[in-house]
């Protein structure tokens, strides 16, 4: 009977510690009265530049802030710069999405008070981000047109995940013949009832529709803050 | 591919609960559902990388696969799905993102090889334990496992 193994209960959640900072800072975030907005995609989808966009546009009403993150270099940050809001670039290393910790330890510094927006782009990559929660409101998932219109269905989970969606590069749609209604469908078989934007961060085509949605998210969270 | 860190974190959570209980940590079992965003192969082998060296060294990381369950609020059921590619329910068609199962990432129960059984209290001996209690059908034997 003694070498017999004994079995132990657990039931512990893996993320349980990841989880425990994230929520602390959603409270922070709560607390402080900022909306957090979190982006996925895989690299070259366009992110940066679409974020780049959305904080020069949302700027000019609203105090914003970026967080970025990367494996490497700083050139990301340096480009959302030009949108004259404070960014801040977590560089990961090896580490192929960001964790709540790095989030944390990254605005150790910042005064959230000031803040209505802060963004914080993931590292590029439609797998290990879905698994870790970053304290955020929202978590929008992007691709672009020049992606195929599968997407979705090769990375469910990160889409499932999602709050909303997002469709990049559309001025370059006729050249690579997306085929968006067929994306749409896609995006709709892996995530029910969806939120999509169709967006050119280069022509601005569609960044209006996706700003009025993030206000209203917000006026939703602030009303619900306080109730 | 993060499976390595969450293998580290599994065999971290079993080392602690190994010090508190005394013994040494023969296998760990693990809920894994089919949205949480690991695949299973590579954490089999992220497991036994992150094994070496401490004192889980040998262990056998067990996985139970979580299938994705939804709520169809037309059937007013909860219904499995086969695909995280169509979201919608195999009985009336309708679409749903109310997702009840398949986000677990879970250690559920650790077996302990150890001299003191008599006095580990909260524990059970195995053989006491109905296979699908715990850790669900896909339960190994462990008689024959070794």
């Amino acid at each position: 009977m003694k070498n017999e193994p004994r079995m132990i209960e657990v039931r512990k959640n893996v993320l349980k510690a990841n989880d425990i900072i994230a929520h602390a800072l959603r409270d922070r975030f709560r607390a402080a009265g900022v909306f957090v907005v979190s982006l996925v995609s895989s690299p070259g989808s366009g992110k940066t530049a679409f974020l780049e966009k959305t904080l020069t546009l949302l700027r000019q009403n609203y105090s914003v802030a970026a967080l970025v993150g990367d494996l490497a270099t700083e050139n990301d940050a340096v480009r959302l710069a030009r949108s004259q809001a404070p960014v801040k670039q977590i560089v990961t290393g090896t580490v192929c999405h960001l964790e709540a910790a790095m989030v944390e330890k990254a605005l150790a510094d910042w005064d959230l008070d000031q803040l209505d927006f802060l963004f914080v782009e993931n590292v590029g990559n439609l797998v290990c981000p879905s698994s870790y929660d970053l304290g955020e409101n929202l978590r929008i998932v992007l691709m672009s047109v020049t992606e195929g219109e599968d997407k979705p269905l090769k990375y469910p989970t990160i889409f499932n995940s999602a709050d909303a969606g997002v469709i990049t590069k559309i001025d370059l749609a006729k050249v690579v013949e997306f085929d968006e209604s067929a994306a749409l469908a896609n995006i709709q078989a892996v995530r029910p009832g969806m939120r999509v934007f169709t967006v050119s961060a280069k022509t601005g085509l569609g960044t209006e529709n996706f700003l009025d949605y993030l206000r209203s998210r917000r006026a939703v969270s602030q009303e619900n803050a306080i109730a | 591919m993060h499976e390595l860190s969450i293998a580290m974190s599994i065999v971290e959570m079993a080392e602690e609960e190994a010090a508190r209980q005394g013994g040494h940590v023969s296998a760990v079992h693990l809920k894994l559902g089919a949205l949480s965003g690991v695949v299973k192969e590579a954490l089999l082998s992220s497991y036994e990388m992150a094994c070496e060296g401490t004192c889980l060294a040998g262990s056998h990381l067990i996985v139970e696969e979580i299938p994705i369950v939804m709520f169809c609020a037309p059937c007013n059921a909860q219904r499995a799905i086969s695909s995280a590619q169509w979201f919608c329910c195999p009985e009336c068609g309708s679409p749903s993102s109310d997702i009840v199962q398949g986000k677990e990432l879970e250690v559920v129960a650790l077996e302990i090889l150890g001299e003191d059984v008599d006095d580990a209290l909260p524990s059970r001996a195995v053989s006491e334990i109905a296979p699908c209690e715990m850790v669900g059908q896909k339960m190994i034997d462990l008689e024959s496992r070794k």
